[in-house]
């Protein structure tokens, strides 16, 4: 048996979790004052997912630099690769919003986008 | 060789310059860092004293009364700002009065005009936050405050264009005496004069023994204060003095020239010539003090605080002469308050203790006068429209808390002697001295700085050395 | 001079929305004035995700939520001007502006719309001791930097103040190769959101330090270090709780002021509680046809609330210009924030003006758990809403109903509290 201690962020209550776990089976989550803290602790123990969004260099436009992001979200543990798979990217301008920066960015099946204009 | 080689850029080294440049004297003036102002100049009280502080037939006492005077012609000449808005010295409990009248037979006896005792109606009805204890005062109608940065920098554009050379980021290490005047040891090299001005602040002392077996020593008097936003600036419109008493020396509360309010300075020796650190007791110190001659100061509007340096000697009087062995050897030390007040005749006092040195000729082609950074807001509408049609970078406003353009900056950069870091656009314009403190236009302002002077966004400093504001690129180390 | 029904002083997302509204609300004569080269204000910057959630149910990022009220302004043909700073409101709605091609211009409103948003509380304001070097960047300057212009201020970072920027830029610079070393937030709580805490610090092993601020500044030309030490509940540092941190960057997230320079000259009431003008239900500051919405209002955690309540002071205006308000009885509700309440907005409410629904939003002064946020209706409790926990980060609201407010004709005030369970 294992005991994972999270902190909930569906509200500024901030409830304090704790998710017990066999063999990556969630056996009971504790602390929890509503369902939504429920939700997220199985959630974060067994796939915890984020959207990483960073910045790449822009040739010949309006801006310097373009804001990007993960289409979707991503496994956690994907992060720092899918930021360094950023990391010399240099796009030419004109850049619009969901033109593709990177595909399927650090094998995770996800592409990165652009989340701006640039003219 | 140089005639005169002067050993910093600050209000002092920089009167001095300008008072030789009215000569045929091939001069230059040395400082350590990047720019003009950077040490006591820099970090005041701004205020112009009307001269009834200093002892009676001291140098202090002279040059103090003898500057005050010189100084609302100079800032027209300059073009500079200076308000001739009077000072009062508070007093406020009755066993005191005494030196409030003793203050005022000083001031009189040091020729300071216009003095009077007010009482307190009257004090009221000039001051209307004045301190509930507040029972009379000295008023001083001559007494001034001034944009201590452009004053110096209108000093050291106007000795430049009038011929004198400037060095900066260039530190005296060593002085050795030549044949017929002084080598001068920087870290970029030597320089060779004849005479040499020591005007070098809270290094004077050390600089002065370099050459000279009778030392005397430079104590830094750390002074901090609390600069208050623009809001603020109206709380009074008097520069307010506590009656040195039995609490000690109280800290001024006046308004700054550009409309801001300023409190301080604490008064504490240090040993780090360096040591402009604020810290919680000295800044506590000012706001608790404040209190003593003016009531409700709002304190909560405070945009900045900063300390400042000054070059007290232990003897506490300026030493301004030639040094007895080391002819051609002139200092300018110890020059604490009443310093900035006392910068233009100090100007004028070395200067001629240098020409009985040389006996330089007139310069024929000297001109006393200097423009300023333009500032749009002094234009009427009609004016400021014809400006920007001339030149669109003044339709551009880059600090949005002070109002200043792009063509404010631009003409900071490029004018003589023009500013290469954030701090010297700051000092020219007051680009980044409002109340958000550059948090918007600094950005701006680098990308204006990088353009002018071709270089990259990575080389614009605050202030010169290693003051970057960029250390790299995104993702540069990952 | 030039005439417009609406001059709206500034482009950000207040600006954006109330513009569209007006329009919307069949008002054509609109003027944005914006002092960026850009419309979206600081969303540009906002480079993370976490926008729209309640208005357009999904989960955008900053550029990518201002995106969308740009195309709308644009497709309703509002006109707007970039790179023009606003340098004057006079009560007569005369707008003194200036940029490089119009040179200095006056525009005559019918009703002016303030929405200039809010700047960063600087070092300054926070009288931090120590030295003044290189380094020292509030948390949006330096997400300027990063963000939009690709530069690293800084390798080595402690950050004073958790709000929301301050976590962001937290994370943002971790993956831009920088190491945030510790976060001091001077409350006993965070005043940023709970994700942003768990997603921006927890994530990456960054400490977040309560009760704590920072007590010296060290380097004399770039920062070299700072110290951090535990304060009492005064806020005042412990001696002895002192700990040094070697760093070359101190960024700042420690509040956001209202940026009400030009409505204080044009002479608009203000609020002491939230820096921003005192309105009524209409979001109309104490000078008649001028409205207010968004940061410069009061600040805000989420954009969402910012168009929202923009929208609402667009439509408002347009029924001003329009003269379609029905004829005032000149009765006015006071609103009462206390007992942990520290301000709504709007404070004053004539019910014949108001909407069929008015929200009314607030802060709350500290952190409360199992609570109540009650609504009193003169000394007669209306509404009793069981908060498992309110917090000054997060704002609040309540709903008010028209119909209510006009079974009432002798109501004067309507008191907002919490109250403990």
């Amino acid at each position: 048996m294992e005991k994972r201690e999270l902190i909930c962020i569906g509200c500024p209550l901030g409830c304090p979790l704790t998710v017990t776990m066999e063999n990556g089976e969630v056996l009971q989550v504790e602390g929890n004052t509503c369902k939504r803290g429920d939700v997220y602790a199985r959630k974060e123990v067994t796939n915890p997912t984020r959207i990483v969004t960073s910045t790449v260099t822009v040739e010949g436009g309006s801006d310097v630099t373009v804001p990007v992001k993960t289409r979707s979200d991503i496994p956690k543990e994907k992060i720092f690769e899918c930021v360094r798979a950023l990391k010399g990217v240099t796009v030419k301008a004109p850049v619009h919003i969901g033109d593709v920066i990177v595909a399927n960015a650090a094998d995770t099946g996800v592409d990165i986008i652009a989340t701006a204009n640039v003219e | 060789m140089y005639d005169v080689i002067i050993i910093g850029a600050g209000v002092s080294g920089c009167a001095t310059a300008r008072e030789l440049s009215r000569y045929k004297v091939k001069a230059c003036v040395l400082e350590k860092e990047e720019d003009v102002c950077c040490g006591t100049s820099k970090a005041n009280s701004a205020i112009v004293h009307a001269g009834y502080d200093a002892e009676e037939g001291s140098l202090m006492a002279k040059l103090n009364v003898m500057g005050s005077k010189m100084m609302p012609q100079l800032a027209k000449d300059l073009d500079f700002p200076y308000l001739q808005n009077g000072s009062l010295v508070v007093c406020t409990d009755e066993e005191s009065l005494p030196g409030l009248t003793k203050l005022y037979e000083r001031g009189v006896h040091n020729g300071v005009e216009g003095l009077r005792i007010v009482e307190r109606e009257e004090l009221e009805a000039m001051e209307p936050n004045i301190s509930d204890k507040a029972i009379a005062a000295l008023y001083a109608p001559t007494a001034g405050i001034v944009c201590p940065f452009n004053l110096n920098i209108a000093l050291a554009e106007n000795a430049y264009t009038n011929g004198v050379e400037f060095f900066f980021n260039t530190k005296v290490e060593d002085i050795e005496k030549i044949e017929g005047g002084y080598r001068v040891k920087t870290g970029t090299g030597d320089y060779e004069g004849r005479c040499v001005v020591n005007a070098a602040g809270v290094y004077a002392d050390q600089i002065h023994n370099m050459v000279s077996g009778s030392t005397f020593t430079i104590v830094p008097r750390r002074g901090d204060y609390c600069l208050l936003d623009k809001t603020a600036g109206h709380h009074v419109s008097r520069t307010i003095f506590a009656l040195p008493g039995k609490y000690g020396k109280g800290i001024l509360v006046a308004p700054t020239v550009h409309g801001n309010l300023i409190v301080g300075p604490t008064a504490i020796d240090i040993e780090d010539r360096e040591g402009t650190n604020t810290t919680r007791q000295g800044l506590d110190e000012v706001i608790e003090k404040s209190a003593e001659t003016v009531k409700n100061v709002p304190l909560r509007q405070v945009i900045t605080s900063f300390a400042g340096l000054r070059a007290h000697q232990t003897g506490h009087e300026f030493i301004i002469e030639e040094v007895k062995d080391a002819p051609g050897f002139v200092d300018c030390a110890g020059i604490e308050s009443p310093g900035l007040s006392s910068c233009p005749a100090i100007g004028c006092m070395v200067a001629d203790i240098v020409k009985g040195i040389l006996n330089p000729e007139e310069n024929p082609d000297f001109v006393g006068t200097r423009k300023g950074v333009l500032n749009p807001a002094d234009l009427s509408m009609e004016e400021r429209n014809a400006l920007i049609k001339e030149n669109p970078a003044y339709g551009n406003i880059i600090c949005r808390c002070e109002s200043v353009t792009e063509g404010e900056i631009l003409d900071a950069i490029h004018r003589p002697l023009g500013a290469k870091s954030l701090d010297g656009v700051k000092r020219r314009t007051r680009a980044g001295m409002g109340r958000c403190q550059a948090g918007f236009c600094s950005p701006r302002t680098m990308e204006i700085l990088a353009r002018e002077l071709h270089v990259d966004m990575s080389e614009i400093t605050k202030s010169g050395g290693s003051s970057r504001i960029i250390v790299g690129t995104n993702k540069d180390r990952i | 001079m030039k005439t417009y029904d609406i001059v709206i002083i500034g482009g950000g997302p207040a600006g954006l929305a109330a513009a569209a509204s007006a329009k919307k609300s069949g008002t054509d004569s609109i003027l944005i004035l914006e002092r960026d080269k850009e419309l979206g204000g600081i969303l540009n910057q906002c480079i993370h995700n976490g926008f729209g959630l309640h208005t357009f149910k999904e989960e955008l990022t900053g550029p990518e939520y201002a995106a969308r009220f740009i195309e709308e302004v644009k497709e309703l043909g509002i006109e707007y001007k970039l790179h023009t700073m606003v340098m004057d409101i006079s009560p007569e709605k005369v707008v003194t502006a200036m940029n490089r091609e119009d040179g200095m211009f006056q525009i005559q409103a019918k009703a002016v719309i303030l929405a200039m948003g809010c700047r960063e509380r600087s070092r300054g304001a926070l009288n931090i001791p120590g030295y003044r070097p290189a380094g020292i960047y509030s948390a949006g300057t330096a997400q300027r930097l990063v963000n939009r212009e690709g530069f690293l201020p800084g390798r080595e970072v402690v950050i004073l103040g958790s709000g929301d920027i301050g976590l962001i830029m937290a994370r943002r610079m971790t993956f831009e190769g920088a190491k945030v070393k510790v976060v001091a937030e001077l409350m006993p709580y965070s005043g940023g959101l709970k994700r942003n805490i768990v997603q921006c610090l927890n994530d990456y092993g960054i400490p977040l330090k309560l009760s704590h601020t920072v007590v010296e500044i060290r380097g004399k030309e770039r920062l070299t270090g700072v110290t951090i030490a535990q304060v009492d509940q005064k806020g005042k540092p412990i001696p002895g709780t002192e700990e040094d941190y070697d760093c070359d960057t101190l960024l700042l997230s420690v509040g956001l002021i209202p940026e009400n320079e030009l409505s204080r000259a044009a002479g608009v009431d203000m609020n002491p509680v939230t820096s921003g003008p005192v309105v009524n239900e209409s979001l109309e500051t104490s000078l008649e046809g001028v409205f207010a919405c968004g940061n410069v209002l009061h600040v805000h955690d989420l954009v969402d609330f910012v168009s929202e309540e923009a929208a609402a002071a667009g439509r408002n205006a347009s029924a001003y210009v329009k003269g379609s308000r029905t004829a005032e009885s000149g009765r006015e509700i006071r609103m009462n924030p206390t007992e942990g309440v520290r301000y709504t907005v709007p404070s004053v409410i004539r019910p014949e003006q108001m909407d069929d629904t008015l929200t009314v939003r607030f802060r709350v002064g500290g952190v409360y758990k199992n609570c109540y946020i009650s609504v009193y209706f003169d000394d007669e409790r209306v509404m009793r809403r069981k908060r498992p926990v309110v917090a000054p980060g997060e704002m609040e609201e309540i709903r008010l109903e028209k119909a209510k407010l006009l079974e009432r004709p002798d109501l004067k005030t309507i008191t907002v509290k919490i109250e403990e369970a």
